[in-house]
């Protein structure tokens, strides 16, 4: 296991299970402040179920997911384990906490394996349903003074339309502002969905195979725009991604996933070079898979 | 090229002549035993054998034609070029001007019609035609944000309706409270119920919630029926007070609003009064439902019907979602209910059965799920419809004097659904205006908006 010091996000021993099928099995790992953190294997890894137990979409069977704000001692988290709550000020346990509060109060915003944008609704409005709980609050008790149309509610929508302006710019999307969101095209609709998740004000992005169906230029693109939201924003990404050359490219630290179990853990370099990953993707039966896979491998390799 | 397809059109021309021809063989040889010969008893007891030939000539020339006009269509719809062309949506603007004709139609309509037809000729226009439609429209709207808006089917909406007449008919019997303290303490009534009902279903989607919806809907009033101490059972509750005139009451002593305003007296000025009122209440829920779709919450309901897992992985409690729209909705019924109380001064189960939850589903449906004119007009189209059914006497120029029009209304009106469903799928009025926008406010066309699936 790698070694990263501070972790924002610390998994212990986290299981998975569905009836007798183990999902994810004793899965321990860190994910360092300010990293891209990759989460790749073979189908079927185990790997968008991590993300499902993170964000609160399943209860894991078991294990521990200890998210710190702040830079925080070990024991902090222990403390709070023991005395049974779900968070602290900044130190939260996801498997205790619902899908939404995870977003509102632990600030960790996801995007999904299928696309999830609201198709029907503008792009524009995709960004500011994302803002719903500062909106909310501004729209005081009962929407009262929103129903109004009170100065401090005006003010919030507007700065909350500047927010999604910005992100329309960072994602080149603002010509496409009013148009609905399911009108995109693919790629367009992948970066939409980053930059709804960026509008709830993240510390920790999980992105579900985020360059699925892109072509050369677009995954460029995104690898631009991840590593941004690193650097800029500073936003942590956690991300699933079979496309070995982003990975290798834009990835402080890898962790392999293979049948739930963590196979490999470390920086790129060691993860190239480390024998049980090659064996666990060439360990496909299919021999066109095993060309493909060794391509891919090697051209990550290739830099 | 051109003479091809010409050719092609006289052969199909030919053959759909071909297909009309041997419908009207078949038909006739079919229905002439069903139609033309029929048994009668006259007065002596005796039968009598009597024949329609008429009916054959309609049934074989109607079959027949349909088949030819429906041969034609299909093969100009198969060579008309198709391209995946996006149903053009609605221009806002466009709506605007239908809403405001709309609004101005509404508030002239009571007075044009006592202006052409007199105190006792327009009560059956402004009862029958104008307060009838207007609480289905009230209705339709209240139902729109719970299934249209926020994507939940709702079958058992007519549950909060009955809470709200009941709730206006025994707070002014029992302790005689006026109707304007009793409105909103119906709606604050139904809204409780609505969250009550709301609570256990909320974790059901599609056929579960619909189900458990109806349920609810006929457990009230089965509760109405049975709990006879309070509700008085099936024989309901009767001399309801009625609606006053901010306290003159309509009748014609010294002290009543003819006497008070110096006018003759006449039963239409509570109408009036009535549909203005039904009126002001209706546009009230349209005023707050399209304020709302402006604001966080009603963003959270649409956002709801499109995907509720996005929802919550954007931060959105979805159980406070649903119960807001819940609550809503059962307020808006709650006020419906309390207004058709105080009109009919007497209320009882019958008013709140399972088909009255269908109809303002239908409403919302044909009107076009989320769009208030589209509801609007769909109840001016159903609820007037089927009264407008009740005037065809012309139909028996046709069909002879013992037709009776009234009772092939459900039938027309049935055709009639079948035929609006397929012409537009999605409703009347099916394209979203935005909530909110940045240079431009384009609609957004049918096809890519949910229905929801809960
Ligand atoms: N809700 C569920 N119920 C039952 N089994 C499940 C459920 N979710 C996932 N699984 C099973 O868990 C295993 C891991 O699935 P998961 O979707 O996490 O794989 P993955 O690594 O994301 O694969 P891919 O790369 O194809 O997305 C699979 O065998 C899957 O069938
Ligand atoms: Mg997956």
């Amino acid at each position: 296991m790698m070694q990263v010091s501070n972790p924002l996000l610390s998994v212990a021993h986290l299981s998975m299970r569905f009836g007798g099928l183990v999902a994810v099995d004793d899965l321990s790992f860190d994910v360092g402040r300010g990293d891209i953190t990759a989460l790749i294997g073979p189908n079927g890894a185990g790997k968008t179920t991590v993300f499902n137990c993170l964000t609160g979409f399943y209860k894991p069977s078991q294990g521990r997911i200890a998210l710190s704000h702040a830079t925080s001692a070990a024991r902090d988290i222990d403390v709070l384990t023991t005395s049974g709550q779900r968070h602290t000020r900044d130190v939260f346990l996801l498997e205790r906490m619902a899908d939404f509060e995870i977003t509102r109060t632990a600030r960790v915003a996801r995007t999904f394996q299928n696309i999830r944008l609201f198709s029907g609704m503008t792009v524009l409005e995709n960004l500011i349903v994302a803002q719903h709980l500062t909106l909310m609050r501004a729209s005081g008790v009962g929407g009262l003074l929103g129903l109004l149309g009170a100065k401090s509610y005006r003010d919030a929508e507007r700065a909350a339309i500047a927010r999604a302006q910005h992100w329309l710019e960072r994602i080149n999307l603002v010509d496409r502002a009013d148009d609905p969101a399911g009108d995109l095209p693919y790629g367009d609709q992948r970066r939409l969905e980053i930059a709804r998740a960026m509008c709830t004000n993240p510390i920790l992005l999980c992105l579900d195979e985020p360059a699925a169906g892109l072509n050369p230029r677009e995954s460029a693109q995104l690898t631009q725009l991840l590593r941004s939201i690193r650097d800029e924003d500073g936003t942590s990404i956690l991300l699933i991604e079979h496309d070995m050359s982003v990975v290798m490219d834009i990835s402080d630290h890898i962790i392999v996933l293979d049948y739930g179990a963590k196979i490999a853990d470390g920086t790129p370099q060691s993860i190239r070079s480390d024998p049980k990953v090659i064996a666990a993707y060439l360990g496909v039966a299919d021999e066109e898979e095993v060309r493909a896979v060794s391509q891919e491998i090697s051209t990550g390799l290739a830099p | 090229m051109w003479k091809r397809c010409e050719a092609m059109t006289r052969t199909n021309l030919t053959h759909a002549l071909q297909e009309a021809l041997r419908t009207a063989l078949i038909t006739a040889g079919l229905c002439f035993p069903l139609l033309v010969l029929r048994l009668e008893q006259d007065s002596s007891n005796q039968l009598t054998l009597q024949q329609r030939w008429s009916w054959l000539v309609f049934a074989v020339i109607g079959l027949s034609v349909a088949r030819f006009v429906g041969l034609v269509l299909q093969d100009w719809r198969a060579r008309a070029p198709r391209a995946e062309k996006p149903i053009a949506p609605t221009r806002p603007q466009l709506a605007r001007a239908v809403s405001i004709f709309g609004l101005i139609a509404l508030f002239a309509f009571p007075l044009v019609v006592l202006a052409f037809l007199g105190p006792s000729g327009s009560l059956k226009w402004i009862n029958n035609y104008g307060v009838q439609i207007l609480i289905y429209v009230m209705l339709g709207w209240g139902l729109n944000i719970v299934v249209g808006l926020a994507g939940l089917l709702d079958l058992g909406y007519v549950a909060f309706y009955a809470v709200g007449a009941y709730a206006y008919a025994l707070l002014s019997t029992h302790f005689g409270l006026s109707f304007w303290l009793c409105l909103p303490l119906s709606g604050l009534l139904a809204a409780t119920w609505g969250v009550l009902l709301g609570f256990p279903v909320l974790r059901l989607r599609g056929d579960y919630l619909a189900i458990v919806t109806l349920a609810f809907g006929e457990i009230i009033r089965l509760i109405l029926i049975n709990w006879t101490d309070v509700t008085n059972g099936s024989a309901g509750i009767s001399s309801i007070p009625r609606i006053t005139f901010f306290g003159l009451p309509f009748t014609a002593a010294d002290n009543g609003f003819a006497a008070t305003f110096a006018l003759e007296f006449s039963p239409i000025h509570r109408t009036i009064f009535l549909f203005y009122l039904i009126a002001c209440l209706a546009l009230l829920t349209n005023f707050i439902t399209l304020r709302l779709v402006r604001l966080p919450v009603g963003r959270a309901w649409e956002a709801l019907r499109e995907d509720e897992i996005a929802c919550r992985a954007l931060g959105l409690n979805t159980t406070r979602v649903k119960l807001t729209a819940f609550a809503l909705g059962a307020m808006f019924a709650g006020f419906a209910g309390a207004f058709f109380a105080v009109r009919q001064n007497f209320v009882n189960p019958d008013s709140f059965t399972f088909l009255e939850s269908a109809t303002i589903l239908a409403i919302v449906v044909l009107g076009g799920m989320g769009s208030q004119l589209g509801v609007a007009l769909a109840a001016v189209v159903m609820v007037g419809g089927t009264e407008i059914l009740r005037e065809l006497d012309f139909l028996k120029l046709i069909f002879g004097v013992n037709f009776d029009p009234a009772q092939y209304r459900m039938l027309i009106f049935g055709m009639a659904m079948v035929a609006i469903m397929i012409w537009k799928p999605r409703g009347l009025i099916s394209t979203r205006t935005p909530s909110l926008f940045l240079k431009e406010r384009k609609n957004i066309a049918a096809s890519h908006v949910g229905e929801g699936r809960g």
